[in-house]
């Protein structure tokens, strides 16, 4: 099969139920997409699939045949994507592990939706989990990158 | 707290780095007593002699960092080297897992150095403790015992700097000053950069501490300004940061370990044919299995090694194996909750007999019982436990993220049969530590494997793994008997507390609690009250004990502030004119007077120094109430509640707005009130205060773990529920209680958590009129 990431193709032949979360990491070294529950309920390794975020612990690599795959290092050339730059502003992070996914979601959201509501916000948010408590300040960088405030 | 455990369990030795901060300490009390010389002195040479230079801008005191395990290290030479273009590098050799130390303390550096921050790269320290002192990131004292000696690295630094550009112009030293990454000659103008002063700078001998001019206040550039961003920001925001799993090897392999599912079962039998036959799985290696009391040593189990994670995930899927249970097989939470409960309904030892509370409970006019529960629980950190190892030539080099890394060397050597010296451990960025990283099991297993395979492995934890696997944050009953006149006056209170100890993970358990746990709020109400007892109850450990984030503050600021609440609503008072009304007046606690056998424990720290001072425990309970506009009128199914809580030597107080509808409860605002000393990066101790929130929310709305037949019964997010986007504390105000650097910064990565949970149940109890007893909260309120 054929995958293209991150604008470079490449052809695999491993184990098509593998899902592509485990291809990024461990056969692309792509270390941005972090594993965290396996399960789709945290949100960590949130990936783009035709533009569309995706869970990239639940998507196999069968489902992937001929798709376009963006991780958070091809999110934009120089890591200045806006919702990169709100996450920036706001001084997101506190430890930093889920905040690829978080980025992920929100630049999704953004593009299907670029002027969310506060409830949609929320509601597209929750999907990714933040242990550290970061949610104030998601928001707010997500809702910097929709409105430019 | 890791490492007085470790002397508790094996008696500790002094080091080179001890003796040299006894010395330290000795330059302090010889300060003090060079100024009292000063007063009476009236030889001009013997002042001029002992002239205070700037050094007293900044005053040293002693932390308990000084009697740490190899102490803390003031160096410059060891922190800080310059490169020819004025790149300046500073290490950090705290671990970072998101508060934010691995910014502050070099930017603490940096400010006293004068060094532009832009032209700063921070390195990670590995594990090596003799030679950068203490590294144990734990018990929220990064900055508590750090800033002294950053500012004391800096100004060294700075210091030698304007030496050599002095002696390059061959001018005395005053002529010339550092600001701004350059040293200009005060009459000429002049200016050269740090770069082009590296050399003969960075040659020089450290100064004494007493030549060293400290910046005042005024002069900081970043202390207390909170403008710094944290340094792995655009790392972070673009998936460049590397933690644990992060790290790729040449021809790593990948291991997934099937642990045993009750602590200490041991392997009956094992049938790996089905897991050697999945596709990329290439060895099944035996783990040796270790009971309770292993510290922090591999569970054991059976590992699948593999080309990647995913075969290696298949590969232990496939595997049959079968276990002997062990002891602790039959343990069940249902049951346990009732032995706990049971337990403190009968006297337990006592820590604290202040007055005679016996006495006074047996003649009060009535006695009230409160009785409060907090399950066990897992740390959960985003990034479960994983770490990379490499084994070659009779060494191992480790890649983890651990919050003690230098234990988690030399415990690995020690496991591995090597000395020290034969293991590197390297410190990547923590996904989240919450003190489930202090215990480097996963980086021993790591090195193991490595060992047995002779080459380099990673070895990921799952969520599973990392939820039925760790190490359990206590669970316990804290009971609390309250006796009145009858004049409704509080005579008496009785405080009792059944919990297995994480003593048990260190020695053979005798079901008895350590200073350290009775130390954080069960032997330190700060209550003006005539007669106050506290007892600890017997409680046994079944499962792997192990500190969580704010470790027994949780359950003992529950217990103690629901109970302050409870009793306010009985007595028909107001929650926040009873709980001040039980601080009581402005006072230090001692302890002789608060009916101790000893000193409070105080998070080791120096009891003059850092003293309980009740007047800094009502001020915050006071300002987050004003800030809150307490007593304002809510609508229907809303109210506010207060906690306040001194831990980790701050002091925090919180009003939580819970609006309760349909059984679920949401919290849209928080006013969180915050004395942590001098203030030295006010960005990250907000962040801190809303990470706190939503870690304390969490706990007390979701988490529990219940244990049936000794297995863990909880997995993932989906039934060990985390705070998310659509239900999280919306606004957190942090107001920081203003300080100059005199009065010693504390800690802020823990004491934000114990507030907020009574803060919120007695929130709900103003909104709903619903008593919260047992956490989690879980259904209770539908």
């Amino acid at each position: 099969m054929k995958i293209t990431v991150n604008g470079v193709e490449h052809s695999f032949d491993g184990d098509l139920s593998m899902p592509a979360l485990w291809y990024v990491r461990d056969e692309l070294a792509l270390s941005g997409s972090k594993f965290g529950c396996g399960t789709g309920l945290c949100g960590a390794c949130t990936i783009h699939v035709d533009g569309e975020a995706v869970r990239g612990c639940l998507v196999s690599m069968q489902e992937l045949d001929g798709k376009s795959v963006t991780t958070i290092e091809g999110l934009s050339a120089d890591g200045n994507h806006p919702v990169q730059v709100a996450w920036r502003d706001q001084n997101v992070p506190q430890c930093g592990y889920c905040q690829a996914g978080q980025i992920m979601q929100a630049a999704s959201l953004l593009k299907s939706n670029p002027k969310p509501s506060e409830q949609e916000i929320l509601e597209s948010m929750s999907g990714n989990i933040c242990r550290c408590g970061c949610y104030q300040r998601i928001v707010s960088a997500v809702r910097q990158a929709s409105t430019g405030a | 707290m890791l490492h007085q455990l470790q002397s508790f369990a094996e008696s500790s030795n002094s080091t080179p780095g001890h003796t040299l901060q006894t010395a330290l300490r000795k330059v302090a009390t010889t300060e003090v007593n060079r100024r009292g010389l000063l007063k009476g002195a009236t030889g001009f040479v013997l002042a001029a002699h002992f002239l205070p230079s700037a050094a007293q801008a900044f005053e040293a005191y002693p932390t308990q960092g000084l009697n740490m395990p190899n102490g803390v290290r003031n160096d410059p030479h060891i922190f800080v080297s310059i490169a020819p273009d004025g790149q300046v590098t500073i290490i950090a050799h705290r671990s970072e897992m998101g508060t934010g130390s691995r910014t502050s303390l070099p930017m603490i550096i940096a400010d006293e150095m004068e060094a532009d921050w832009d032209r700063v790269t921070i390195v990670q320290a590995e594990g090596d403790e003799p030679k950068y002192g203490n590294q144990d990131t734990d018990g929220s004292r990064s900055l508590r015992h750090h800033i002294q000696p950053c500012r004391e690295i800096g100004a060294a630094v700075r210091k030698m700097l304007e030496l050599a550009a002095a002696r390059k112009w061959g001018v005395s030293e005053d002529m010339v000053e550092a600001s701004g990454h350059q040293v200009t000659h005060k009459t000429l103008g002049t200016r050269i950069g740090y770069g082009d002063l590296a050399a003969a700078a960075m040659a020089l001998d450290t100064p004494a501490r007493d030549q060293l001019r400290f910046k005042t206040e005024q002069e900081f550039r970043y202390i207390g300004k909170g403008q710094v961003p944290i340094y792995d920001l655009h790392d972070i925001t673009t998936g460049k940061a590397v933690y644990g799993a992060d790290v790729n090897l040449p021809n790593m392999k990948f291991a997934i370990i099937a642990r045993p599912p009750v602590v200490g079962a041991t392997i009956k039998s094992v049938d790996d044919s089905a897991a050697l036959a999945v596709p990329g799985v290439e060895k099944i290696v035996q783990i040796p299995v270790t009971p309770l009391g292993s510290k922090f040593k591999p569970l054991g189990g059976v590992a699948v090694i593999a080309k990647n994670t995913w075969a290696a995930l298949q590969g232990r899927d496939a595997l049959k194996i079968e276990w002997d249970r062990g002891e602790h097989g039959s343990f069940n939470t249902a049951d346990y909750e009732k032995e706990l409960r049971a337990s403190v309904a009968q006297p337990g030892a006592s820590v604290r007999n202040q007055g005679d509370t016996e006495a006074a409970l047996k003649s009060a006019a009535r006695i009230l019982t409160y009785e409060y529960y907090q399950p066990h629980l897992a740390h959960a950190p985003m990034e479960p436990p994983a770490a990379v190892a490499a084994f070659k030539d009779g060494k191992c080099e480790v890649w983890a993220p651990v919050q003690s890394p230098y234990t988690a060397r030399t415990d690995t050597a020690e496991y591995l049969g090597l000395k020290p010296e034969a293991v590197r451990m390297n410190v990547t960025l923590l996904g989240g530590g919450f003190g489930r990283k202090s215990k480097a099991d996963f980086a021993t297993e790591a090195a193991f494997l490595a060992k047995e395979i002779d080459g380099a492995v990673k070895v990921q934890w799952t969520r599973e793994d990392d939820i039925r696997n760790g190490y359990s944050h206590t669970s316990s009953v804290e009971r609390i008997d309250v006796g009145l006149d009858a004049d409704n006056k509080v005579t008496a209170w009785r405080h009792r507390s059944a919990a297995p100890s994480f003593l048990s993970t260190f020695v053979k358990d005798e079901g008895n609690q350590h200073e350290i746990e009775i130390g954080m709020g069960l032997e330190n109400l700060p209550y003006a009250l005539p007669n106050v007892s506290a007892e600890q109850c017997k409680a046994y450990a079944h499962t792997r004990i192990g500190w969580y984030r704010s470790v027994s503050n949780i359950p003992r600021a529950f217990a103690v502030q629901s109970a302050t609440a409870e009793l306010a609503a009985e007595l028909g008072k107001d929650q926040k004119d009873f709980l001040i009304e039980m601080i009581g007046p402005d006072r230090v606690l001692e302890a002789k007077a608060s009916g101790l056998p000893g000193k409070f424990w105080n998070q080791y720290e120096p009891q003059e120094e850092f003293p309980f001072d009740t007047a800094r425990l009502r001020a915050v309970a006071e300002l987050a109430a004003d800030k809150a506009g307490w007593g304002k009128t809510l609508p229907e199914g809303e109210g506010l509640g207060i906690a306040v809580h001194r831990s980790f030597v701050s002091y925090i107080a919180m009003v939580v707005h819970a609006k309760v509808e349909d059984g679920t409860v949401k919290v849209p605002e928080v006013h969180v009130a915050i004395d942590c000393g001098f203030p030295a990066n006010p960005e990250r101790i907000r962040s801190q205060m809303q990470g706190a929130c939503v870690f304390g929310m969490a706990t007390a709305l979701h988490l529990g773990l219940t244990f049936e037949n000794g297995e863990v019964q909880q997995g993932n997010f989906n039934d060990y529920e985390m705070v998310r986007a659509d239900n999280f504390p919306e606004v957190v105000h942090t107001h920081i209680v203003p300080h100059p650097f005199s009065v010693h910064a504390t800690g802020v990565g823990e004491p934000g958590v114990p507030p907020f949970i009574p803060a919120l149940t007695n929130a709900i109890f103003n909104a709903s009129g619903k008593r919260i007893r047992n956490l989690p909260i879980g259904d209770q309120l539908a």
